[in-house]
């Protein structure tokens, strides 16, 4: 029973870490870059929900999509002034700018919120007994995976069935010939930013209600773990960010449970590297052989 | 790809390096307010040719390094605001012997706490009265055994501390006590209690309570069914520990920890419906002053600790109404060992006949000798002594967190 109580806990880390993949993933295969500053938009999500529960007083829900609405704003912004002038520039300019932007937003909060770590009220509480009590699971972990599968299922129809997916998608085979074709790349890549800013939201109340402390750094280790899920899975891949954050959830929980909480993180990234050497492209990435 | 993804993992493994620099940004700002101040308040004292009957009023410099910003930062800025207002009455009752205090920011990082130290010892820091944590203040007291500069940690617990150095001395008692003055409480109170620990096994702190408390324990014939440890890196998330805790049959769980971690625990376990009894030590004062802490979650808490600010002590009663006053909040244990550690000083210098115009080396000498032989009753105990090694001796107290407040258990 013990094992199942693992196992869950782990898909509730993993559907986090999913969450935040999700995000890094779409905007790696449609911009090609990597958005190292994506864990911390997660932090100042959590944040702003924060403020809005604490100070304003208002509902877990709407503080929700109050910190959605922010993020979403702050993902534009970042993308218009920090990203889009370097569309040209080499991929290894863009990356530093992400870090840049990272250390960023870490400091400003750190300015705004201080560093006294602040205590997250969950937004749902309470927990479900299963097998008379033997098994427990919290209700924080049904919303978590539910909230999880909702966003991958829905991303996914998203970008294949819908006109803007389309344009992502073709903006990340080709983008001179999607601008060819009448597609506004910009606005493209805007948008791809505006949704994963908005699932970097979700992802900060999410990790918040799961580990109820919020500091400046809150989001840096996740955002990392995350990155490690999403090239686990295959960069670009929207199953496989969902599959590799889910499956990195599990190992560490079990890591933890069965071989040692110190090696955790440790194994956690040996797997990655056993992952990349036997599927170089992720588990789920396609293998483009790039000429040089 | 590969090249791009391994460059990537690479860079992504420094960003995790600095990710624990993030916080150390701010440090040097708000200390030298607070100096401006101390100044000013101890230059009326002392000015030399003034109406003054001694000439050799000079104060004494004394100086702290504690976190005042970071993850323990409740601790260091409890301390630091302790020593200020104890530096204010002493020099107001216009003795000979007279203090200028300044405060180091060092987040509780031993490579900071020594950079703070060496500003201090720049602007000609006699007595050190700190550091406020033990991590950060094993690598100071290196500095100041070396120095030859008197130290006098309020709350720095660990006995790595005073080991080999014969100038350091604690206010608070230390770690073995806590370890083994825990398992002693729950022999006698709660002796047929399962105990699940959990302790953080790359802090000095935590690994020295936990190491004595088992010792004890099995002294004590303590039945302890679950160890489960986390680290810096891992301190976000114990539904694993929990869980095993929990299926161990424990019904107590001891947490030789610092209070941001036990929130984080205290969450989850109530997130997952389990409730045993949580016995917590001196770093869990400060749980109730989380900004967002929900306090119903810490009902019923126990914790060892040497102070309760509604004891009914009129110098207890005393200190917390000037504290209240002054800070707006309720002053906890750490606050109470500035305090104290201030009037140690005070009363060690006086019976040594110290000057403020001899040297921190000369004042040292004449403080180690003096130490064991001074008794001090204060905020934190009465008829307090040291030993020659630094140590205190005072019992400590277990209470219970009660509607949002220490009580004493019946």
């Amino acid at each position: 029973m013990e094992f199942l109580s693992y196992l869950i806990s782990g898909i509730s880390l993993g559907s986090i870490y999913a969450i935040i993949a999700l995000g890094y993933t779409m905007v790696y295969g449609i911009a090609k870059m990597l958005n190292f500053a994506h864990g911390d938009v997660i932090m100042v999500g959590g944040y702003i929900s924060f403020c809005v529960v604490t100070y304003l007083g208002l509902p877990g829900w709407l503080s929700v999509v109050v910190a959605m609405l922010v993020c979403t704003a702050l993902g534009i912004l970042i993308e218009g002034l920090a990203y889009k002038p370097l569309r040209q520039a080499p991929s290894l300019a863009v990356l530093i700018t992400a870090i840049g932007v990272s250390y960023f937003l870490q400091n400003s909060a750190l300015l705004i919120w201080g560093a006294s770590p602040k205590v997250y009220t969950p937004i749902v509480s309470g927990q479900i007994e299963m097998f008379g009590g033997s098994l427990k699971i919290s209700w924080v972990t049904v919303v978590t995976v539910v909230i999880c599968f909702i966003i991958a299922v829905g991303l996914t129809s998203f970008i294949s069935k819908s006109r803007m997916g389309k344009a992502m998608r073709a903006c990340s085979e080709d983008k001179g010939a999607a601008q060819l074709m009448g597609i506004n790349v910009n606005r493209t890549i805007s948008t791809t930013f505006a949704i994963g800013s908005a699932l970097a939201a979700v992802a900060g109340v999410l990790l918040c209600s799961f580990s109820p402390s919020l500091m400046p750094t809150t989001g840096s280790m996740p955002g990392i773990k995350a990155f490690t899920a999403a090239v686990f899975g295959g960069i670009g891949s929207i199953p496989g960010a969902f599959l590799g954050g889910i499956l990195l959830g599990i190992i560490e929980s079990l890591a933890k449970a069965y071989i040692s909480t110190q090696l955790s993180n440790a194994i956690l990234f040996a797997v990655l590297i056993i992952v990349l050497l036997v599927r170089p492209a992720g588990l789920l990435g396609k293998y483009v052989p790039e000429k040089v | 790809m590969k090249k791009l993804i391994a460059l990537v993992l690479a860079l992504s493994m420094s960003l995790s390096l600095l990710a624990g620099c993030g916080s150390t940004e701010e440090s040097e700002a708000p200390a030298t307010e607070e100096t401006g101040e101390a100044t000013e308040d101890a230059g009326n004292d002392a000015q030399p040719g003034t109406t003054t009957e001694t000439s050799d009023a000079t104060p004494f410099k004394i100086g702290c390094t504690g976190p005042l910003t970071g993850d323990a930062a409740i601790y260091g800025i409890a301390v630091k605001n302790a020593i200020e207002l104890a530096v204010e009455e002493i020099n107001g009752l216009g003795s000979d012997i007279q203090f200028e205090f300044q405060a180091e920011d060092d987040v509780a990082d031993g490579e900071t706490a020594v950079n703070a130290y060496n500003v201090l010892m720049d602007w000609g820091m006699q007595i050190l009265l700190g550091t406020v944590t033990s991590g950060a203040c094993i690598s100071v007291a290196a500095e100041t055994y070396e120095d030859r500069v008197f130290t006098l940690t309020p709350s720095a617990s660990s006995t790595d501390v005073l080991a080999g150095n014969d100038n350091v001395f604690q206010v608070c008692f230390s770690d073995p006590n806590q370890g083994a003055g825990s398992a002693v409480y729950m022999a006698n109170n709660m002796a047929d209690a399962k105990i699940a620990v959990i302790y953080r096994n790359d802090d000095a702190y935590s690994q020295g309570i936990r190491d004595t408390f088992i010792s004890e324990a099995e002294v004590q014939g303590l039945d302890v069914v679950y160890e489960g440890t986390f680290t810096e890196d891992t301190q976000t998330d114990f539904s694993v520990q929990l869980t095993a805790a929990e299926a161990a049959g424990a019904d107590t769980v001891f947490l030789p920890i610092y209070y941001q971690p036990a929130s984080v625990i205290l969450n989850q376990a109530a997130q997952i419906g389990y409730a045993p009894t949580f016995f917590g030590v001196d770093g869990m004062d400060g749980i109730l002053t989380m900004e967002g802490f929900d306090t119903s979650l810490a009902e019923g808490v126990m914790l060892l600790t040497p102070f309760s600010a509604d004891s009914d002590e009129p110098m207890t009663q005393a200190f917390v109404e000037k504290y209240q006053e002054r800070y707006g909040e309720i002053p906890n244990q750490f606050a109470a060992d500035g305090y104290d550690a201030v009037y140690i000083a005070y009363m060690a210098l006086q019976e040594a006949g110290c000057t403020s115009d001899m040297s921190a080396e000369e004042i040292c000498e004449a403080l180690i000798s003096v130490m064991p032989t001074i008794t001090y009753s204060g905020l934190t105990g009465q008829g307090l002594t040291w030993n020659e090694e630094g140590e205190v001796s005072k019992d400590p107290l277990a209470v219970v967190i009660k509607d949002g407040a220490y009580v004493i258990p019946e």
